[in-house]
């Protein structure tokens, strides 16, 4: 039995009398059956009710019965509509159907002597049979909640906010009703209605039901909006100003706390959510949801104060357009040195052996000094160098554009030996197991001998592999651009593959037996690395050629839509994204507690991993395409600009 | 690359460690626990024990279970498929034991069916995400349930275990809990319980929550309400280990050591589930009392 549907409490200090009447929630069907199926019959339209009132149509159905459009007869001249709600009494001992009744007719009773422009009027109630009527003024409108849910995108602070400022009015004047405070204790979208002029009513204040404790066992709480002092059964009159926080957080987050853990409006920040809101608004919500009710607004009053001085600090009230946020640039970021190179850098450097390695699309690969960037020696291939450098025992791998891997001594620059492919090679090397392994634009991943130079096999693909593989548990995973994605073992024969609706550039990462990658169509898998079964996919707003990273839990990745992404990597589920101006190709890095990645809009960003917020951003004068590189706490990064950074973590 | 390395590395040759390392001979006990698990065996394949007990306190059970495994041996890629489901009807609800066993039915039939081609034509593949068929499964749960007996609610905790990913949906306080072999018990389910709510915001102390009068409310159920975000995730299967799927009848009044100990001294998965019941109604068996022990085993 739901033991927290909402309720009016009435308290009478005096006598120390409380009455509990449980409104009827209109949109949940959350109902109390007896089994007895005719005794809960619907009125069917055209059905009259004491010669009066005539049932035009069901607008809700709730546990004790059912909301009704009806017409009023005493009026036939007009067509006075009016809204009936029914109960229906089915309680079998005599002794609590009189109780109902009597809690219903003492609860129209209040209601009639309520007068505010946000509560229904209500014109009678009588009861029949088993079943006792409330009519009430029909309210030509739509509730919140729908509202919310019909709007795409976020509805406007101004709206809410002015919403917001009258649901304060009418929770002040129950608050301060006399002799006894009214508590309406369901705050929700769903009891907020919004007539045709944009103003709000509140809505089910409720017939009598009898409120039954739980039997033993496993019985259901809540449902979001609620505080926490109301499942101790200790709600007063700040239980409706965090309910009423709780309202407006969902109409501006579009967050359904009901979907959430309860309390957990802390770990959704609203600004977080929707960069929009003031932070002044902000704050008042905040103070609204406070865990502990003296930290709230002491009144209903006090908060339209606070939201008042809000609306007029942002200019809302005075119908000046808002501030918007704008994200906080840490300026002053000195890089430590920078190289030019000829042309554009999209590929990533290398840290090896007290070097630097990068590759450019001036054909050439750089070796510099670390400490003060200059150069030791350049290797000139024939064409553009768009990958990353790999190395192994003295050794440094770059694939180019020129067909080739070129193995080239890290010391000298001198080349000691090159291995063909049939097409530009845009996949990094990756050694592993005594070989390297990579992909071309000739369709082939291609695994070769670190000793001889030699192809020890070749795997055919359906299209070019542009992907860099990744080896694990003496398996190979790469993407292909048909959309392809292979899983080959180490003798070049296929273990399984996934394929795509559209091409996989992005690099695959494995960890935990999950192998996770991106797609162009838009979307972040990860598949069982083992059998290749897709565990999950993550849609982004665009498609991604970046490189997926995981570490704690954590998957990063960026995406044409130009978000960096931090998504759960055991539930799918979204942690953070961060916006930057322009596509994110480079692929995220993870240094200590940090996320780096470049963007198209020319800047490295520095988030923060757990929150993704900007530690600070670092402006280049071109795309960064590449990915960083991390090591020592210093942060390699080049720029389609033509230069290599160097900045410190 | 070194580190790529050591990784790879490290996982290869990372030994288990067990906390009752000892070099006196085997007692008894510890020896019928080391026989628990087989020496060798092709191919890997789930095997499971369950029990279940409608508690000493209770006058119906509301609970209701389901395991099934298929192995399918001689393929080159053979993965083994498991499906095991634990729900908990609400008491004082009317109907609570047909919500938790419409939910079970409802969520096995739904799952099988997607299996039914893959199993008979693998080739076939799946791409359907199992993540996404788990969430549909328990949104067909949940209209079944508030159809077939409205009003009511149940817990649903379900594991689909395919090779070596478990993937759990959860709704509820039945749980799911790893069990590795040095005694270390994770729970990997979240209670939608009010009491663990607010020990989770430290408002209450553990001490406090297992006291708590109203231990008992959950705040997430299927059945109750319209909308329903139940928890779903993928983790490797506890290897070498045990998935223990219980209701809150096993976990409420079994501390996790105690869990693991009656575990590790069973001769098999049958008898320990066994053994697990009866420790729970040894405790008071204040509810009905559900448990399921899977274990992967093989190459």
């Amino acid at each position: 039995m739901p033991i927290q549907t909402g309720m009016a409490i009435i308290h009478s200090s005096g006598d120390s009398q409380e009455v509990n009447l449980e409104t009827q929630k209109i949109t949940s069907s959350i109902g109390n059956e007896s089994g007895d199926g005719a005794t809960n019959v619907q009125l069917t339209s055209g059905a009259t009710l004491v010669d009066r009132y005539v049932i035009q149509e069901v607008i809700g159905v709730g546990g004790m019965g059912s909301v009704y459009r009806a017409r009023d007869l005493h009026f036939p001249s007009v067509v006075k509509l009016v809204a009936v709600k029914e109960m229906i009494n089915r309680a079998p001992d005599p002794l609590v159907r009189k109780t109902i009744v009597q809690n219903f007719e003492r609860e129209a009773n209040i209601l009639a002597t309520l007068n505010h422009p946000s509560i229904p009027r209500i014109y009678d109630y009588f009861s029949e049979d088993n079943r006792s009527y409330l009519v009430l003024e029909f309210i030509h409108g739509k509730d919140m909640e729908a509202i919310i849910n019909e709007t795409s995108g976020f509805l406007t602070e101004e709206r809410v906010l002015s919403w917001a400022i009258e649901l304060c009015d009418v929770l002040s004047y129950l608050h301060t009703h006399k002799p006894d405070p009214i508590i309406f204790r369901d705050m929700k979208p769903s009891n907020v209605m919004v007539n045709t002029t944009d103003h709000i009513i509140l809505v089910d204040f409720g017939i009598a039901k009898p409120f039954q404790v739980g039997q033993k066992g496993t019985m259901i709480g809540t449902e979001g909006y609620s505080p926490p002092e109301q499942y101790r059964g200790e709600a007063g009159l700040l239980a409706d100003i965090y309910a009423l926080g709780a309202t407006i957080h969902h109409a501006l987050s579009r967050r359904d706390p009901r979907l959430e853990p309860p309390f957990s409006f802390a770990e959704r920040p609203l600004r977080k959510i929707n960069t929009a809101i003031s932070a002044e608004l902000d704050a008042v919500i905040d103070t609204a949801l406070q865990y502990n009710p003296e930290d709230r607004f002491h009144n209903a009053e006090a908060m339209k104060e606070a939201l008042i001085a809000a609306g007029r600090k942002t200019g809302i009230l005075n119908r000046v357009s808002g501030t918007t946020a704008s994200v906080q640039v840490s300026g002053g970021i000195k890089p430590l040195w920078f190289f030019q190179c000829e042309d554009e850098i999209r590929g990533a450097p290398l840290n090896y052996n007290g070097a630097v390695f990068i590759g450019s699309y001036d054909h050439n690969l750089y070796s510099l000094n670390p400490a003060d960037g200059k150069l030791n020696w350049k290797y000139a291939t024939d064409g553009g160098i768009v990958t990353r450098p790999a190395a192994y025992e003295g050794d440094i791998f770059v694939g180019s554009e020129d067909q080739r891997l070129h193995v080239v001594n890290a010391r000298t620059g001198k080349v000691n030996w090159t291995y063909y492919t049939e097409g530009r090679v845009h996949s990094s090397p990756r050694i592993a197991e005594g070989h390297v392994f990579f992909g071309s634009d000739d369709q082939h991943l291609h695994a070769v001998n670190l000793l001889s130079g030699r192809a020890v096999w070749s795997f055919e693909t359906a299209a070019p592999v542009r992907s860099t593989p990744f080896v694990a548990n003496d398996t190979v995973f790469a993407g292909c651009e048909n959309g392809d994605f292979y899983c080959v073992d180490f003798r070049g024969e296929l273990k399984w593959h996934y394929k795509a609706k559209m091409a996989v550039t992005s690099s695959p990462y494995v960890a935990d037996g999950v192998v996770y990658f991106g797609a162009l169509d838009g979307s972040l898998f990860a598949l069982d690395a083992r059998a290749g079964w897709v565990i999950w996919r993550f849609r982004m707003g665009k498609g991604s050629i970046s490189s997926p990273y995981e570490t704690d839990g954590l998957v990063f990745i960026g995406s044409a839509d130009g978000n960096i992404y931090a998504v759960d990597a055991h539930t799918a589920k979204e942690v953070w994204r961060f916006k930057t101006e322009h596509q994110v190709s480079s692929s995220p890095v993870v240094y200590k507690d940090a996320v780096y990645c470049g963007s198209a809009d020319g800047n490295l960003y520095c988030l923060e991993a757990r929150t993704g917020r900007l530690r600070w951003k670092f402006a280049t004068k071109g795309p960064i395409t590449g990915s960083p590189l991390v090591y020592d706490d210093i942060v390699y990064v080049g720029s389609t600009d033509h230069f290599l950074y160097t900045l410190l973590a | 690359m070194k580190a790529f390395f050591d990784r790879l590395h490290h996982r290869k040759t990372k030994p288990l460690t067990r906390i009752d390392v000892s070099t006196v001979p085997l007692s008894g006990e510890q020896f019928e626990g080391e026989s628990m698990r087989p020496p060798r065996v092709e191919p890997q394949q789930l095997i499971s024990g369950c029990g279940q007990s409608i508690g000493k306190q209770r006058d119906h059970n509301e609970d209701c279970l389901f395991t099934f495994a298929v192995t399918m041996g001689g393929e080159a890629h053979n993965s083994p498929l498991g499906l095991y489901i634990v729900a908990d009807g609400m008491g004082g609800h009317q109907y609570g034991e047909i919500a938790s066993s419409t939910a079970v039915r409802t969520m096995a039939n739904f799952l099988l069916k997607r299996f039914h081609t893959y199993l008979i034509n693998p080739a076939e593949g799946m791409d359907e995400p199992l993540q996404e068929m788990m969430r549909a499964a328990i949104d067909e749960a949940q209209r079944a349930v508030t159809q077939a007996a409205p009003g009511s609610g149940t817990t649903l905790t379900a594991a689909l275990v395919l090779g070596q990913q478990l993937t759990i949906g959860h709704v509820g306080d039945s749980r799911a809990c790893a069990l590795r072999l040095d005694g270390r018990v994770d729970v990997l389910t979240r209670d939608h319980s009010l009491v663990k709510r607010l020990e989770e915001l430290g408002q209450i102390s553990s001490e406090e929550a297992a006291g708590h009068p109203q231990r008992n409310v959950l705040y997430r159920a299927l059945g109750q309400g319209e909308v329903l975000e139940p928890d779903i995730f993928t983790t490797p299967f506890p290897q070498p280990g045990y998935l223990l799927m219980c209701s809150d009848g096993l976990w409420s009044v079994l501390p996790d050591d105690h869990m693991f100990e009656i575990v590790n001294t069973s001769p098999n998965l049958h008898i320990a589930c066994q053994n697990l019941i009866t420790a729970a109604n040894d405790a008071g068996g204040p509810d009905n009392i559900t448990a399921i022990l899977v274990q992967l085993i093989g190459q």
